[in-house]
């Protein structure tokens, strides 16, 4: 299963890159794929997760080329 | 419905204005307007900012300013709505959104404006990076609210 992720704002800067492409070999939840990701990093906050662009909780489960980003919480207006 | 996101300094009034003129001439059943400027401020959390970069996530965001521009419309008796918002690097003083709202009534446009920014405020995925003397950080949510939940950063 191949999934493109995404980084915004804190959590980008804590990972140190904005986007990357995953290959894995079984079927992953959205917050399986944050524990993967965010096991070497210092980030401590809240995170917010999109599949595709709409909000997800951490047990939605992801399909092939899926887009999956992490951010936090949003200070837009 | 006009979603807008700007990566350049724009002028609000302006563009109230031509899309009003070219619109909304015809709308006369229009009886009242009802519009939100944010501006950014100079000061946050007691500290003087110098600048801010504002960053979003393409696509997202304009799906989501949609979705929360169509959930009000349907709950309100908007006619017609717009929704402006800057992203790249803003300056003091600086418009960074702007919502308004056209209904027969004035009591939809000012329910329909305040619920969009304030959906807009925490599903719009937007964020702040502010310069201080200090360096630069971002924004936390609850700094801005903890401070004022009415007045934009």
């Amino acid at each position: 299963m191949i999934i493109v992720v995404k980084y915004f704002a804190s959590i980008s800067d804590a990972v140190g890159k904005t986007s990357e492409k995953l290959t894995f070999q079984q079927k992953k939840t959205a917050g399986e794929v944050w524990s993967d990701v965010s096991k070497d990093i210092k980030y401590n906050g809240k995170i917010m997760i999109a599949v595709n662009h709409e909000y997800v909780s951490e047990n939605h489960s992801l399909n092939d080329n899926d887009e999956i980003a992490f951010f936090p919480p949003v200070t837009g207006g | 419905m006009y979603i807008e996101i700007i990566n350049e300094e724009f002028d609000p009034w302006q563009k109230l204005v031509e899309y009003k003129r070219a619109q909304l001439k015809d709308k006369t059943n229009i009886g009242a307007c009802s519009v939100f400027l944010g501006t950014m401020r100079d000061i946050n959390s007691g500290d003087e900012i110098k600048s801010m970069e504002l960053q979003h996530y393409p696509d997202m965001t304009e799906l989501y300013l949609e979705k929360i521009v169509e959930n009000a419309t349907k709950k309100f008796k908007i006619i017609d709505s717009i929704v402006l918002h800057r992203v790249g690097l803003v300056s003091p003083s600086d418009p960074i959104v702007l919502v308004a709202t056209w209904s027969e009534h004035r009591q939809d446009a000012f329910d329909a404006t305040r619920e969009i920014m304030e959906s807009l405020k925490s599903e719009a995925p937007f964020w702040k990076k502010e310069s201080t003397d200090k360096g630069f950080r971002w924004v936390e949510p609850e700094q801005e609210n903890s401070e004022d939940m009415n007045e934009t950063q």
